[in-house]
């Protein structure tokens, strides 16, 4: 008998269909992943599935049921005696899913207090052994903790060992492992996998397809509101049936991908080949507050060449990052930008470094229309007024956009078309090297693969280089020639991106690359 | 807030500028005609909030002290703004010394109630309407610099104020374009808030009888009157005291609007 | 320790900020206008003999330099000596100590039943029912906009005049504190209502709360143990505006119902002119200012532990 049986179920916020007919089943002891972009209603299902589907929600199903219990009929009461004892729920980010102000014990006790008849004393040695079971070491301790005092690995084993404290049958968790480092990326979804091991069903939510593949048994692809594609694992990733999957298979950066475009199924043109050096930056090293951020950095960058920095948070690429812009002041080293000594203050030299972060919309003055965004950087850049706007539209040609998104303000463009202004902004003054800060991190991978190829074709129309930042390895993997791997503010290992992944040196490259998602299939 | 009150609410200020502007188009009655053979007359056709202890029509005195009252209010928050504002900026853009100076004297203005630092510019400078926004509008500067500073600097160490840095534009250029009309723009959206609060405090004066003096006439200066009638004269210290509310609720919806306008919600 | 090193600031800046209180009444005394000497013996028409004056001088040591002046200043301050009212002719510690009872009675009243009933209305009401917001919301807007001298007047002429429940002047037993001390709460009630309010809103749509009704906890749960303590932290750094609302609010109150305390005491002085007590009620304010923040401080702490390590 299946565990979860969902059957048309339909969801809509006022107007807006956000789900529309959504049918699956979840065996016992089976993982099924609903995998989709943002928007898609994913989590939306998922939280109709223990009735939080939010405020103001219309909720139709012609079947929802879960353990043979009709969900449909279901008051406040009995979903409350369903959470958390026969339902588990991990949400997103822990950092924000655990109460910051109580201890991480405490979260997980109540639990315990809600679903059991337990002593105080008996629910926090329960609380340990569940700690304990989810790998958080020093249990004890850890309890006694808030949050934030947690890494972020640890808090969200803290907040699995909340969703199991009441011995569900069912956990679902939506987009377990974003936000994480990629290692520790791989240890939550082997603890995911050993709830599955012992029994218990898994309703995975997920925008990464690679994430899922090795954990899914069963795969359903979801986009505005519908499944359109359902299958097992293997077949869905290996042998997609519908166009939208292939998209989003493709879209996917990784080592294959390399030389290919992402977003369609064009050739791509050959790449140029690297030119002059640009950037050359010698022993850098930047301290805070007693702290080294970066240590002894070296790095050079040529011409229509793209040169990638990993590292996984606090490992110093930022701060290089911010050190090459001329934004940061080294405490030790030097950066020349074109042969002559580059401090951030020669205006020369300014317009030829430039920037793309990872939020474009807060990197916009939230009063500036994009012609204006786009005429104060031509300003910079010495485009006479009357110029100005004929420029702005050929920038916005050149990245995708038209005349017709001169006079929008960026807060009404989606999440795709502000990143092409960012890029449009950053070409304005002809740079000769662009920083990119995470620059597709917070897009979905459609977009991201859009976001991609575009940087790629103005790299190839204009010969300006991409110092890249990015915590993806599999991004990295596909637009960079160069990579420098940074742990602890160091570079422990560069060279070309294909020798670096393929036959890493230094013991911390081999982890991460083997932390690496992959699509199993592919 | 749905739609409709913030429409009503902006009605009624438009009103309230008008009646401060050309308070004979909504009355015909003279606020300092004396009527001694018709002293605290409850409401009438004549007298549509009837009349006060000297005869005189309340809803003209209303009328006619509309002037004053949001004089009050919008001078004492001007006051505050300029000065205030001045003072955040310079403590959000200048040096740590500049910035030291600045907060730690706010930091003593702030230890001071609004009201009770107006009555220590009264006792020294006297009472009447000029004073009473005077002191109320100093009361508020410290609140306004703490504001306006803050402000600043998150403005300062925004996203897009990097990103105009890493373009090349200078600092003085990126002070004036991206700085000063994105820290002042929020700030004037809550001062909107804040003349509703300063016209109580305003009003507050009067009743005290510090402010606006007698006969002209004053929102808060008439309740102090009306006080010592409230056994017989029930419409003299209820419409007055109407008007005052009605004011700030409509100034702080009409403000709230905004704020949520401003911040990008709409309402 | 580090809590210990926290409090040893705020308590420094406490002291910081009393110093510049008491120099901020200095140059007040300095600066104003006219012969304070003058204002001692009785005011303008007492028209004292040049002799009596310069007594006066000698003896206020109004004749000295302004530093030395200063200091004596600070120096009485600090040994609790406020001056002298040239009023009552007696210490203004005196005066204020005569009427601080009446004060802190009707000032507590009113801070505990306006936290109580925005406590309660905002827990009560917060993300409810669209009309039963608007409803609070309403309420609160109208209670925030109402000026405390006409709330007492609407009070007076329906309780007093009208149903006569309750006594219209004070000092008359407990039942002549009803209507003083509402009339008080509300507008304090109204804004913060309002702020907790919004709070509450904010914090029930983070996602930990989805994680806690996700574990099965109801509703009451959701909101007591874990939004109300994240909403209770904007009610509390509203320091400035308890004290500015609670002072004002006396002052305001105190006159409307011809109560005694601190409120009319200062009224009185600000009408005659009487300076030294002025200073010193606003002095008082500003030290009732530095303990409730230190105290806020410490709560803050208790509320938010995360604040120890950035402290």
């Amino acid at each position: 008998m299946s565990v979860v049986k969902v059957d048309d179920l339909r969801v809509a916020f006022g107007a807006a269909q956000v789900v529309r007919g959504v049918s699956f089943e979840i065996e016992a002891g089976e993982c099924l992943a609903l995998v989709g972009e943002s928007g898609s209603g994913k989590s939306v299902t998922a939280r109709t599935l223990v009735g939080l589907t939010g405020e103001g929600a219309r909720v139709s199903a012609a079947a929802l049921s879960f353990a043979g219990q009709d969900l449909t009929a279901l008051r406040e009461r009995g979903w409350r005696r369903l959470r958390g004892s026969r339902i588990g729920f991990v949400l997103q980010d822990a950092l924000v899913s655990l109460d910051p102000l109580r201890k991480v014990g405490k979260e997980i006790e109540e639990v315990l207090a809600a679903h059991t008849a337990l002593s105080g004393a008996a629910r926090r040695a329960r609380v340990h052994e569940l700690l304990a079971s989810v790998g958080v070491p020093e249990p004890e301790l850890r309890a006694g903790q808030l949050p934030h005092e947690l890494s972020g690995g640890l808090r969200q084993r803290a907040l699995i060992a909340a969703a199991i404290a009441g011995d569900p049958h069912l956990v679902i968790a939506d987009e377990p492992t974003t936000a994480l480092d990629v290692t520790v990326q791989a240890q939550i979804l082997d603890l995911l996998a050993g709830l599955k091991a012992q029994g218990r069903s898994l309703l995975v939510i997920s925008h990464d397809l690679a994430v899922v593949a090795r954990l899914a048994d069963r795969v359903a692809v979801m986009k505005d509101g519908r499944i359109v594609e359902h299958g097992p694992t293997a077949q869905v990733l290996g042998t997609p049936a519908h166009d939208y999957t292939r998209r989003l298979l493709r879209a996917i950066p990784a080592e294959h991908t390399k030389g290919t475009r992402l977003s369609d199924a064009a050739p791509a043109a050959p790449r140029r080949d690297p030119g002059e050096v640009v950037v050359r930056a010698e022993g850098l090293g930047k301290s805070f507050g007693g702290r080294a951020a970066v240590r002894e950095v070296s790095f050079e960058l040529r011409a229509a060449e793209t040169l990638g920095i990993v590292g996984e948070s606090g490992s110093g690429k930022t701060t290089t990052a911010r050190i090459a812009l001329g934004l940061t002041r080294p405490d030790t080293g030097t950066v020349d930008v074109r042969g002559k000594a580059w401090t951030g203050r020669d205006p020369a030299l300014r317009r030829d470094v430039q920037v793309v972060y990872q939020d474009p919309l807060a990197s916009f003055d939230p009063r500036y229309t994009v012609a204006k965004v786009l005429a104060e950087a031509l300003s910079v850049a010495g485009v006479p007024r009357g110029e100005r706007r004929a420029r702005s539209v050929e920038l916005l040609e050149l990245v995708g956009l038209g005349a017709e998104h001169l006079d929008r303000r960026p807060l009404r463009l989606s999440g795709g078309q502000r990143q092409r202004v960012a890029i449009a902004r950053a070409l304005a003054p002809r740079p000769s090297v662009i920083v990119c800060d995470e620059p597709v991190s917070a897009l979905d991978v459609s977009v991201q693969a859009q976001v991609l190829d575009l940087l790629e074709d103005v790299q190839r129309e204009t010969g300006v280089a991409y110092l890249f930042i990015s915590h993806d390895l599999g991004v990295v993997h596909h637009v960079c020639d160069r990579v420098l791997v940074m742990k602890d503010g160091r570079v422990v290992e560069e060279g070309p991106v294909e020798t670096v992944f393929r036959t890493p040196a230094h013991p911390y490259t081999k982890e991460l690359v083997a932390a690496i998602p992959r699509l199993a299939a592919a | 807030m749905n739609r409709l009150g913030v429409y009503l609410a902006g009605a009624v200020l438009v009103a309230l500028v008008l009646a401060a502007l050309a308070p004979h188009l909504f009355t015909g009655q003279d606020p300092l005609a004396v009527d001694s053979g018709g002293t605290l007359r409850p409401p009438s056709a004549e007298h549509l909030l009837g009349t006060d202890e000297n005869g005189r029509d309340v809803l003209a005195r209303i009328v006619y002290g509309t002037r004053t009252s949001l004089l009050l209010g919008f001078g004492a928050i001007a006051v505050a703004l300029v000065f205030g504002g001045l003072l955040g900026l310079a403590a959000g853009l200048g040096n740590r010394v500049v910035e030291n100076v600045i907060m730690r004297l706010s930091d003593v203005g702030l230890a001071f109630p609004e009201l009770l630092l107006a009555l220590v510019v009264i006792t020294v400078a006297g009472g009447g309407t000029a004073n009473a926004m005077l002191a109320i509008g100093v009361a508020n500067i410290p609140s306004y610099a703490r504001l306006v500073r803050a402000q600043t600097l998150a403005v300062r160490r925004s996203s897009y104020v990097e990103a105009a840095y890493a373009l090349g534009l200078t600092a003085p250029r990126v002070i004036l374009r991206h700085v000063l009309p994105n820290a002042v723009k929020p700030v004037l959206v809550l001062a909107t808030i804040g003349v509703g609060t300063a016209l109580v405090a305003g009003s507050a004066l009067s009743f005290l009888g510090l402010g606006t003096p007698p006969p002209e006439p004053e929102w808060g200066s008439m309740l102090s009157t009306a006080r010592n009638f409230i056994s017989r004269a029930w419409w003299y210290g209820l419409f007055p005291g109407a008007a005052i509310t009605l004011t700030v609720i409509s100034v702080t919806v009409v403000g709230r609007a905004l704020r949520l306008r401003s911040e990008g919600r709409t309402s | 320790m580090r809590t210990l090193a926290f409090i040893g600031w705020r308590l420094l800046a406490g002291v910081g900020v009393l110093w510049g209180a008491a120099t901020l009444t200095f140059l007040v005394v300095h600066f104003t206008p006219g012969d304070p000497a003058e204002a001692i013996v009785g005011g303008e028409g007492a028209a004292p003999t040049p002799e009596v004056l310069a007594q006066v001088r000698a003896e206020y040591g109004l004749d000295r330099p302004w530093y030395a002046q200063y200091a004596t200043h600070l120096w009485r301050i600090l040994h609790g000596d406020f001056g002298t009212s040239y009023r009552l002719h007696s210490p203004v510690t005196q005066a204020i100590g005569e009427q601080a009872a009446a004060t802190v009675e009707l000032a507590l009243a009113a801070a505990v039943t306006g936290l109580l009933l925005a406590v309660v209305l905002a827990l009560a009401t917060a993300k409810r029912r669209r009309w039963l917001r608007g409803l609070a919301a309403g309420a609160e807007l109208v209670a925030a906009s109402t000026p405390t001298f006409w709330l007492g007047i609407v009070l007076l002429t329906v309780f007093s005049f009208g149903l006569r429940l309750f006594p219209a002047t004070g000092g008359q037993g407990p039942a002549s504190l009803v209507l003083p001390a509402l009339c008080l709460a509300l507008p304090i009630a109204g804004v913060l209502g309002h702020v907790l309010r919004e709070a509450l809103e904010e914090v029930l749509d983070e996602p930990f709360v989805v994680s806690a009704r996700a574990r099965g906890l109801s509703d009451t749960a959701v909101r007591l143990r874990h939004a109300l303590r994240h909403a209770l932290t904007p009610l509390v750094t509203m320091t400035g505006f308890w004290v500015g609302a609670l002072f004002g609010g006396a002052v305001v109150t105190e006159t409307l119902f011809t109560r005694q305390g601190i409120g009319r005491l200062l009224v009185t002085a600000v009408n005659a002119k009487d300076l030294p007590v002025v200073l010193g009620v606003v002095l008082l304010s500003a030290l009732v200012y530095v303990l409730v923040n230190l105290v806020v401080d410490l709560l803050y702490l208790a509320i938010d532990p995360r604040l120890k390590e950035a402290a």
